[in-house]
């Protein structure tokens, strides 16, 4: 295009300023706010690993049926047999093959991370919004309800919970789910006391858009990264939360196989001291599964939050 | 042209820990279809707290607690969320002083522009994304067709009210309310965006309340100025008048205080002295009492009213010193309606 100044005949009015405004707009593709995170993010070496090894758990986790050598309850004449080409990770005290309940153990773990976050994330946006933008008695109610739940002995909760309603992978998900959103009500509630005061939020009410319009399209995803972040943590606190649970039997129960319940056996020295297969591939498992969702967890916080730190 | 809007004695209250105050008091005015009307004043005045109250966009601690706000044959002082909720974008929209924040980061300028268009007009979500492309041309976006898949970030301020206008009168709103639009713009811009606004009230018979402190804007735009002192009107008129003839003491000292090209290079401004009484403790009387060079006894004791003064244009004023003319005015207005009901009779 010249540098004639030839305006264009829908805007009689424009003048040279925006006629040059006109050649500033056709930029070059600038990279989006996603594109940025996403290459932040991979300049993250751990969190690239984290993504990895997460990734691998979760394939183990979906592939389980395919891949796991035997029916992870299926009882075989050896107990406690060490490594054997029969027996990768050799057998359990009650004879079931190691490497197929480990396999199929990833799943729980999955299952319980995913689902209690996304629950808790659910809760703790709807409370934080409606909390922060209401603002008011609707807010105390909330926070006082938030700092009530906070004050509870977390764990011991989560036991007593689960021995009333009995010990089972959907019953642990419910209940780590609906006591672990304190922490992201909030969280969301902070953002949005600021995000409610910008001019845009007060431009869609007065262009008459509907309440919760404004609160999950136009304020929400202002406030999604920190909730992200959070959340990401929240599923490796889960899985060990889990593992825990299954551990002192609250869990998952044998003979279904999750990975707490697998270390339940090494509970005796013997074990201990000379079966270690019983005992160090679920233990390495769940090491690997939090920390990798830990790595992911920082390299996400590095890569969103550090707005100016390019 | 129909009456739209009538504004009558409105009183806005905000309750504070240390009680209630009065940050509008006894503001009245009324818009005919097409009519743009200038909220003139200082910083504080309470001209961005009468629109807000017409809106119903007040912070939870303030309401309208006198007076009536018809807006047809709807009482807006009144009215219910739900119905406001109707009303706002649909036959009342705004716009706000920041462009820069006026819209979200997170969604692109079709989402946002679509959104109203959707809701309030029923479109369907393509009918509603060429007509949003139509309303980007019209408000002078270049590329529009491009423009509206972009996010907020790459657009300058001037674009970015541009959007804000065609976001305001998409749906074609019958009173468009202007919270000092061109104060975060640099000048050039300024005057595309003023005239863009004349044109689409042109157009479109758009009735505009235009808040502002900038008297060349009220020069530029208004049919009816109304200038706010203290939460209160103290001179309404036309345009002309007021600039051909202001009586107001503050009006006065308001016109003293612009520089003049034809001002010796030498001249200092004149500045009006003291300050604006704080709205925690008005002074009984009138308003403008410690800084007004005419003030007499009086005005300490007695609150003046708003009055018209003078028969052939609407002029009215808060000031006791044209209390003559006044009683003149009154004089006139009786002896008229007299004879036009001997007339009748």
């Amino acid at each position: 295009m010249g540098m004639k100044l030839n305006p264009n005949k829908n805007v009689p009015e424009m003048t040279g300023t925006e006629t040059s405004g006109q050649m500033v707009v056709q930029f070059e593709k600038e990279e989006t706010y996603l594109h940025m995170v996403m290459r932040r993010f991979l300049k993250h070496r751990l969190a690239c690993v984290g993504v990895a090894v997460f990734l691998l758990i979760l394939l183990i986790a979906l592939l389980a049926p395919v891949i796991a050598p035997q029916d992870p309850a299926k009882i075989f004449n050896e107990f406690e047999a060490p490594p054997s080409a029969a027996h990768w990770l050799g057998t359990d005290p009650v004879g079931r093959d190691v490497m197929s309940r480990l396999i199929f153990g990833a799943q729980v773990s999955i299952a319980v991370g995913i689902g209690a976050v996304a629950i808790y994330v659910a809760i703790g946006i709807v409370l934080g919004l409606v909390a922060g933008y209401f603002g008011g008695w609707v807010d105390m109610l909330i926070m006082r309800l938030t700092d009530v739940f906070m004050s509870f002995p977390y764990f011991m909760v989560i036991l007593v919970l689960v021995s009333i309603i009995g010990p089972s992978l959907f019953n642990i998900t419910l209940v780590i789910g609906l006591l672990g959103w304190p922490a992201i009500a909030r969280l969301v509630r902070g953002s949005v006391l600021s995000i409610k005061e910008m001019d845009y939020v007060k431009a869609g009410v007065a262009l008459g858009y509907s309440t919760p319009k404004i609160l999950f399209q136009h304020i929400l995803p202002n406030a999604l990264a920190p909730i992200l972040v959070n959340a990401t943590f929240g599923v490796a606190s889960a899985i060990i939360m889990e593992a825990s649970l299954s551990f002192l039997g609250m869990g998952v129960r044998p003979p279904a196989a999750s990975w707490g319940n697998m270390l339940t056996q090494a509970e005796s020295i013997t074990v201990l001291s000379s079966q270690p297969w019983l005992w160090i591939p679920p233990g390495l498992m769940i090491l690997l599964a939090v920390l990798s969702v830990n790595f992911i967890g920082d390299g996400l916080r590095d890569a969103i939050e550090s707005q100016n730190a390019k | 042209m129909g009456e739209l809007l009538k504004v009558d004695k409105i009183k806005t209250e905000f309750q504070t820990d240390k009680g209630p105050v009065t940050s509008v008091d006894e503001v009245s005015f009324d818009l005919k279809e097409g009519e743009t009307i200038c909220l003139v004043g200082e910083s504080g005045c309470g001209k961005s707290v009468t629109s807000l109250s017409i809106m119903h966009l007040l912070d939870r601690n303030g309401s309208v607690t006198e007076g009536s706000i018809r807006f047809e044959d709807k009482d807006l002082a009144h009215a219910s969320e739900a119905e406001m909720r109707k009303i706002r974008g649909n036959d009342i929209s705004m716009i706000f002083q920041e462009p820069m924040t006026s819209l979200n980061p997170v969604l692109t300028i079709g989402d946002q522009l679509t959104e109203g268009i959707r809701l309030h007009m029923n479109y369907s979500r393509a009918e509603a994304r060429s007509y949003a492309i139509e309303m980007l041309k019209k408000v002078g976006i270049p590329r529009a067709e491009g423009i509206i898949d972009e996010y907020p970030h790459k657009l300058s301020g001037g674009m970015r009210q541009r959007v804000m206008i065609a976001m305001a009168l998409s749906c074609k709103p019958k009173l468009l309310i202007a919270d000092e639009p061109t104060t975060a713009l640099d000048v050039t811009i300024q005057a595309q965006i003023l005239k863009l606004m004349k044109k689409l009230r042109d157009e479109s018979n758009t009735a505009i309340i235009l808040i502002t402190h900038d008297l060349g804007v009220v020069a530029e735009m208004a049919d009816k100025v109304a200038v706010m002192y203290a939460g209160q009107v103290v001179e309404e008129t036309d345009v002309y008048t007021l600039f051909d003839n202001p009586k107001h003491p503050y009006t006065l000292g308001l016109m003293k205080s612009i520089p003049h090209i034809t001002n010796p290079d030498d001249m200092r401004l004149n500045s009006i002295p003291g300050s604006v009484p704080s709205a925690r403790n008005m002074p009984k009387g009138c308003r403008f009492y410690d800084r007004c060079p005419h003030a007499m006894k009086r005005c300490l004791a007695e609150k003046p009213e708003l009055k018209p003064i003078e028969d052939k244009q609407a002029h009215s004023i808060r000031c006791f010193l044209y209390e003559e003319e006044e009683k003149d005015y009154e004089k006139k207005h009786a002896e008229k309606q007299h004879a036009e009901k001997e007339v009748s009779s």
